[in-house]
């Protein structure tokens, strides 16, 4: 499971490194809201493991100037849209620390949280905002979205030197999938082809993962051949792996759950189009959730963010942009 | 006076309130000449309390400060060739270049570096002193901050944490009485800032951040109590500027009468005083301490403008990951 690849990443590396601690809302005694960090307090105790008050700037901000002072903190915050309150602290502190030292400092600092819709937990705990993260120069966006990736991204995040946005999905802790023992690494901006195929390129990543499989499971019954790239990490990017695929299938769809506008989707878009637009065959479709706040609502939930059938949908118009005329008549 | 510090303390106290006096009053010089660019927030008046503090840590230790920083990383030891190289953004300065006067740090030797973001060196300290505990270090790390900071959500929520943890962490506050324009009363209904730390159960102090001697004791004292396992310790050091907020702030806000009190107060004469009257130093002595930082001053400016750039290929070599 997800959750436990994730606990053993944190276990394994605690293990190996003493420099390594953690620290978040109910994450010792209680072993967090999605019991990643379960049993942990028990083996390494409360000097690595500890619960904060609720206090995001403040500890967003201590676990910085510990990875400054050289430990290697993991905050967890509970969600995506908590880490607002520390937005200080990881853009004009963590992101910016090695350049503006001449590379003498290093941030090995990594906020593990979670993000997503689904929940019925409406407008401020369902949100995406890789968007943000990927904006800022000087983090690394890791978003995995099965549980090999999980663990093996972790255990990277904890040996490399830059600060790292972690950011899960809530629907995930549950998912089940192969986990390898022990020593799994996987480097930052190596992407997986997580589905082969040959006749659209469909880029996803985090929980749009399983829904694009599921879609392409749908689609294969049309004889409809999908591939599906997961980038594993935003920044870096894996634009070797994206640009490879896009020259073997000629045709793109972008899914993110993450709002459409000034999204990671569009920036991907643009690569390819810069990098690769005499392989394309079609427009590039991007999937996305809508421009609005998530509303509580179980059929609006759904309706604001990608579902597998206008997964679906979009890789057919991929397919056959000319039978879509509103396209061209717009 | 009794417990009079040694000799070979008033003479470094001296010496680096001195430091940074030239430091500051000829940088100032450098920046109208158009050699230096940016912001360049003076520490004139103030350097009490970075020479105080730090003359009572230890080596090991960390420092974290704010965008007036030259002070602090003075006391702390650094270089001033680097120093000027910084401003003057050259390869041999502190950050090559690419951090300037609100961004020298050394973390090599614990110091987590000048900020540009008022408070932020608060929850950075605190993580300092959570990285020392992890360690098993009894180091202590200190944050210089301000009487601007002290209404910041982040100087309640780290200290707080500080308090929960029992960090080796000792918050000064520089109190000023300004945040630029901005009187204290208006910021304020108490302006007695160590009030915050009592109230979270943080031992809280006042201190004349002026008399470099009462600030290098009471440091001292919140050192010791730290790793003795008593900290986090709050000092709050009342001072004020000598002049307006940066270099380009004429600083006509701040009442004349004020400034006379304060200037005649003067944290460097100070320094100067306790070495002659404690250590009986004749004046010819003070003249050579004062001609060599002097010297040092105008070799640091000749070693800057000497060096080099960054070259763009450098640069691009730098961010290639990024
Ligand atoms: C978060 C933030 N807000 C505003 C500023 C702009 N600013 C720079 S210094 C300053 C005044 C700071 O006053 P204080 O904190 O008392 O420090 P002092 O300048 O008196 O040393 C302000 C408002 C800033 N750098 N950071
Ligand atoms: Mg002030």
């Amino acid at each position: 499971m997800y959750r436990e690849a994730l606990r053993e990443a944190i276990d394994e590396e605690m293990e190996r490194n003493k420099l390594v601690f953690i620290i978040g809302e109910g994450i010792a005694e209680r072993g967090g809201s999605y019991k990643v960090t379960e049993g942990l307090l028990a083996k390494y105790g409360s000097l690595r493991v500890r619960d904060t008050p609720i206090a995001e700037a403040g500890m967003i901000g201590v676990g910085v100037g510990a990875a400054i002072a050289g430990a290697r903190p993991i905050v967890e915050i509970l969600y995506i849209d908590f880490a607002m309150l520390g937005m200080d602290m990881i853009v004009n502190q963590a992101a910016k620390f090695r350049l503006m030292t001449g590379g003498d400092g290093r941030v090995p600092f990594v906020m593990r949280t979670q993000g997503g819709a689904g929940g019925g937990v409406a407008a401020q705990h369902s949100q995406s905002l890789e968007a943000l993260f990927y904006h800022i120069p000087g983090l690394k966006v890791v978003m995995p979205s099965v549980p090999a990736d999980a663990k093996g991204l972790l255990k990277y995040a904890l040996r490399q030197d830059d600060p790292v946005m972690f950011l899960e999905h809530k629907h995930l802790y549950m998912s089940k999938g192969p986990v390898p023992d022990g020593e799994h690494i996987v480097e930052f901006g190596k992407g997986d082809i997580k589905r082969s195929g040959k006749d659209v390129t469909l880029i996803a990543w985090s929980n749009m993962i399983p829904r694009s499989l599921e879609a392409a499971e749908a689609l294969a019954k049309e004889g409809i051949d999908v591939e599906v790239v997961d980038p594993r990490t935003l920044v870096p990017l894996d634009k070797e792996l994206i640009l490879t695929s896009v020259a073997k299938t000629n045709r793109v769809v972008i899914v993110q759950e993450a709002v459409r506008r000034g999204g990671v989707a569009s920036d991907i878009a643009s690569i390819i189009q810069e990098e690769a637009f005499y392989d394309l065959d079609a427009p590039i479709e991007i999937v996305a959730g809508l421009n609005i706040p998530i509303p509580f609502n179980l059929e609006l939930e759904k309706a604001s963010v990608p579902q597998k059938d206008d997964v679906i949908a979009a890789v057919k118009r991929c397919l056959h942009p000319e039978q879509f005329t509103a396209r061209a008549a717009n | 006076m009794q417990n009079a510090p040694s000799r070979e303390i008033l003479e470094k106290i001296f010496r680096t309130a001195y430091r940074i006096r030239v430091f500051e009053t000829e940088g100032i010089k450098l920046y109208r000449q158009g050699l230096i660019r940016g912001y360049f927030h003076p520490y004139l008046g103030q350097e009490g309390i970075a020479t105080g503090v730090c003359a009572a840590l230890n080596e090991g230790d960390y420092v974290a400060s704010t965008h007036r920083g030259h002070g602090h990383c003075i006391a702390w030891g650094a270089d001033v060739k680097r120093m000027v190289a910084e401003l003057l953004q050259k390869e041999t300065g502190y950050c090559r270049g690419y951090g300037g006067s609100m961004h020298i740090a050394d973390i090599h030797r614990g110091n987590l570096g000048a900020n540009g973001i008022v408070g932020a060196g608060t929850p950075l300290g605190v993580g300092a002193a959570l990285a020392a505990q992890i360690r098993g270090s009894d180091a202590v790390t200190v944050t210089f901050s301000t009487d601007g900071a002290s209404n910041n959500g982040t100087f309640l929520e780290s200290l707080n944490l500080a308090a929960i943890w029992n960090l080796n962490f000792i918050l000064v506050i520089e109190n000023n009485q300004y945040a630029v324009s901005t009187r204290i009363e208006e910021s304020t209904r108490d302006v007695d800032l160590y009030k915050r730390g009592t109230s979270i159960g943080v031992e809280s102090h006042q201190v004349d951040g002026n008399d470099p001697l009462a600030v290098y004791r009471l440091t001292q004292e919140a050192a010791e109590k730290c790793r003795a396992g008593k900290g986090p310790i709050l000092i709050e050091a009342k001072t004020f500027r000598h002049m307006g907020h940066h270099v380009n702030d004429p600083g006509k806000y701040m009442p004349e009468d004020r400034l006379a009190y304060y200037k005649a107060r003067d944290p460097v004469d100070r320094a100067r005083n306790a070495l002659v009257e404690i250590c009986g130093a004749p004046q010819a002595e003070i003249d050579a301490i004062e001609g060599e930082i002097a010297a040092e001053f105008s070799d640091a400016v000749e070693f800057a403008r000497n060096s080099r750039e960054i070259t763009a290929a450098e640069f691009r070599q730098f961010v290639a990951d990024y």
